[in-house]
């Protein structure tokens, strides 16, 4: 008891320094449930010849070490200053571990020697150095890695403990070298490895400051205000906001274990990291060795990490997003994972029906009914058609497309000016009778999503609401009638899921 | 104190290796005009010693433009102990002049450029056989931190922002010619958006190699008069500056490191003996 409250003034004095290492008790015990940390993170001298580490871009990561015995792993990393894609048709000029962003995965056994040698590229303009926060050791192996432009720094560490590490640039101005980019992930396996699993992917956040607003199209300048503002332009995985989605999704097949290594870089937000439609079954927050099971959305610190795994079941798309949910869909926070196997209905049925619910909107329908009887007549007009569709647009369609037909980037494709829509309306209305999934181009930019089939509306409203898309929102198009669509319902395929 | 060893050592080592013009002091013509600058404050972002805020500047002279590789290879021209390939490895490492066409010859096209890929000995050696000498750090920075109608812009947004635009362009580019850019309050160019400049004290100012170690700063790392602490740090363009000189030796060159000379006030250095 004494003991602890020696401990105690000690821990509080530490800021006047006052508690130096000869005064404070010992009292740090290894309890039989602890790895033992960095104490027990030494398993000897390096055997055998020196292994050259496998170092892989990000979304991939190096195949387990599946060593037993400790090593003297080499590791070269080359620094490269690069212009690349932020978003479509918007370049930045990333300072990069390897090339990507984020940099190079490392993997390494707990006890292994690393010889690390970082390579400055001699087209660089800027000196870099690298701070891996798996090395025990002043700065992290920063000052002994100061590097000017076509030089090459080598030194030494061995790695104790074992875990999920971020490491970074630490040259002056840090905050700088971080938000263009340069950070990455090292993992420390510990002496037995890791439970095997189906798939690894290699996911890091990070948050960029330019000139520019969010997709200003052209080469974009760093903001140095909007930096320490803590403002930024763009929220994305990987680097780019195009980095893990349409074709560069992540893939899996159902029935497998996942396991994700994710990664903060900031350098300034915290991520509230979260994949939609999934539930983690095990995370290891902060990238350490305990775990959490059942976990919606875990924190992941700037300058941080966690291990994530989640087991498939249904098939479809899963989003990876950061749940400070504006960074999602407005500042590029969004990845995909697409899960590949057939339908397992008993544990997802996916939509089964679809109907109109419109609250306390019943008087906005008013206009519906009156072109059912318009049209019943015969005498429907398309001023009628567009007002009836704007009622039925906004309980069906808006949701999605949004009220303004704009859609949500990346993931929803805008009706308003759309070449997709504009250009085939036979096409048009396939798409709202029969759904659609996969990739599509819609003015330029590929969406990856589904769409549930809307067969539940009779002709009469999908006319109706096709004719108001199609002449709403600065489009200019034809009126579609219910006869062009009982043909098309009569002539194609009712599609699986379909309500009626 | 530094960097008086190291000119200590270039100086003798020449002696040595110099087969004409031991002295080393014939004036070259065609070398960047100089501009005079008035004395005066600075509040620099590696003050002298803690608590001084401001730097007293001594009147000087300062090169208007960088110097350019024509002007450099007449210096090599007549002084062949610093040809590429003649060149001792303590004073230049291997990329030194590494972009010229030959040991003795420049490319066409880059006349105009500003020389890069010169050692801090080089380029001491260069301003010396004009009879001038590198600029220091203060100096430098005294000059640099002019835009073109105020004496110290450093405050000014848009300005800093337009220095910082040249970092985010990489070193992949062809460097533009010296003289393209506006003039600063003072009449001098190129200050920004070129090229990194080599000063004379650089060794005197470094800064440690990681900067975050402000706490218990290794004290041989910091023993010059300049590194005690760095003000200003939302200064990046400084910072950035600094941390470049501070990772380079005395012998290294890069692609994107070039220099000016200066002289004290009162001397004219091309016709000093």
């Amino acid at each position: 008891m004494k003991r602890s409250l020696v401990l105690l003034a000690c821990v509080a004095a530490l800021g006047m320094s006052a508690c130096t290492k000869q005064h404070a008790p010992q009292i740090v015990q290894v309890a039989e449930a602890d790895t033992g940390g960095s104490r027990r993170g030494d398993f000897g001298p390096p055997i055998g010849e020196p292994i050259r580490a496998v170092l892989t871009s990000p979304p991939h990561v190096p195949p387990p070490t599946n060593r037993t015995h400790p090593a003297r792993v080499i590791v070269e990393l080359e620094v490269t200053e690069v212009d690349m894609e932020i978003a479509e048709g918007v370049t930045y000029t990333f300072w990069t571990f390897g090339g990507t962003v984020p940099g190079s995965f490392i993997r390494v056994r707990q006890g292994d020697t690393v010889e690390f040698h970082l390579k400055n590229h001699p087209d660089s303009k800027m000196p870099h150095n690298i701070d891996l926060h798996g090395v025990t050791g002043p700065g992290g192996g920063a000052a002994s890695t100061f590097t000017a432009p076509g030089h090459k720094s080598t030194f030494t560490f061995k790695a104790l403990n074992q875990g999920l590490y971020v490491y970074h640039c630490a040259t002056a101005p840090v905050g700088m070298h971080v938000a263009n980019g340069m950070y990455g992930l090292i993992l420390v396996e510990p002496p037995q490895g890791l439970p095997p699993v189906d798939r690894e992917f290699y996911v890091m956040q990070g948050d960029f400051y330019t000139v520019g607003k969010y997709r200003e199209k052209g080469h974009q300048p760093f903001d140095m205000q909007k930096a320490i503002d803590e403002h930024p332009t763009y929220v994305v995985f990987n680097g780019a906001e195009t980095a893990l989605t349409g074709p560069k999704a992540l893939k899996a097949k159902t029935n497998e274990t996942i396991r994700m290594y994710v990664g903060n870089g900031g350098p300034n937000l915290v991520s509230s990291f979260h994949v939609i439609g999934e539930i983690f079954d095990k995370v290891q927050y902060e990238g350490g060795t305990r775990f959490q099971e059942n976990v919606q959305t875990t924190l992941i610190p700037a300058g941080g990490a966690a291990i994530v795994e989640f087991h498939t079941e249904v098939p479809g798309n899963y989003v990876l997003v950061d749940h400070s949910i504006f960074r999602a869909f407005n500042k590029g926070a969004l990845a995909m994972l697409e899960v590949d196997g057939p339908e397992v209905p008993e544990i997802f049925t996916g939509k089964l029906q679809d109907e109109v619910y419109i609250g306390d909107k019943v008087a906005s329908l008013a206009s519906v009914a009156t072109a059912v009887q318009a049209s019943a007549q015969g005498n429907l007009t398309v001023a009628q058609q567009i007002e009836a569709g704007s009622a039925l647009y906004k309980g069906t369609c808006s949701v999605c497309h949004q009220d303004d037909g704009a859609g949500l980037p990346n993931v929803f494709p805008p009706l308003a000016k759309s070449d997709y829509l504009m250009s085939n309306p036979q096409r048009a209305i396939e798409v709202v009778l029969n759904g659609l999934s996969g990739p599509v181009t819609v003015n330029g930019s590929t969406y990856n999503s589904v769409m549930p089939p809307m067969s539940q509306l009779n002709d009469d409203e999908i006319a109706n609401i096709l004719t108001y898309a199609m002449n709403n929102w600065g489009n200019k198009g034809p009126a579609i009638t219910a006869e062009q669509v009982a043909k098309v319902r009569a002539t194609t395929k009712r599609a699986e899921g379909a309500a009626h | 104190m530094r960097t008086d060893a190291l000119r200590l050592m270039a100086a003798s080592l020449l002696l040595i290796g110099s087969t004409t013009d031991a002295a080393g002091t014939r004036a070259i013509a065609d070398a960047p005009l100089q501009i005079t600058i008035p004395a005066g404050e600075l509040a620099s972002v590696l003050p002298p010693a803690p608590g001084v805020k401001t730097v007293r500047v001594a009147a000087f002279r300062l090169d208007h433009t960088p110097v350019t590789n024509e002007q450099f290879s007449r210096f090599v021209a007549e002084h062949p102990e610093w040809r590429r390939d003649r060149v001792a490895g303590v004073f230049a490492d291997g990329s030194y002049l590494s972009h010229w066409r030959s040991a003795t010859e420049i490319e066409p096209h880059q006349r105009n450029q500003p020389v890069v890929y010169v050692s801090w000995f080089a380029a001491n050696a260069y301003c010396e056989s004009r009879g001038a000498r590198l600029p220091t750090w203060h100096e430098w920075e005294y000059v640099a931190a002019a835009s073109a109608t105020e004496q110290d812009g450093r405050n000014d947004d848009e300005w800093r922002q337009t220095i910082l635009g040249w970092y985010s362009k990489s070193a992949r580019h062809s460097l533009p010619e010296v003289g393209k850019t506006p003039v600063n309050y003072y009449g001098v160019r190129d200050l920004h958006g070129v090229i990194w400049e080599w000063v004379d004290d650089v060794n005197a100012m470094l800064v440690s190699s990681d900067n975050r170690e402000q706490s218990s700063p290794d004290a041989l790392r910091f023993c010059g008069p300049g590194a005690l602490t760095m003000e200003e740090k939302e200064n990046y363009a400084t910072l950035m500056r600094i941390a470049m000189l501070s990772s380079m030796q005395a012998n290294y060159t890069s692609k994107t490191m070039g220099f000016r000379c200066a002289s004290d006030f009162g001397t004219h250095g091309r016709n000093k003996p």
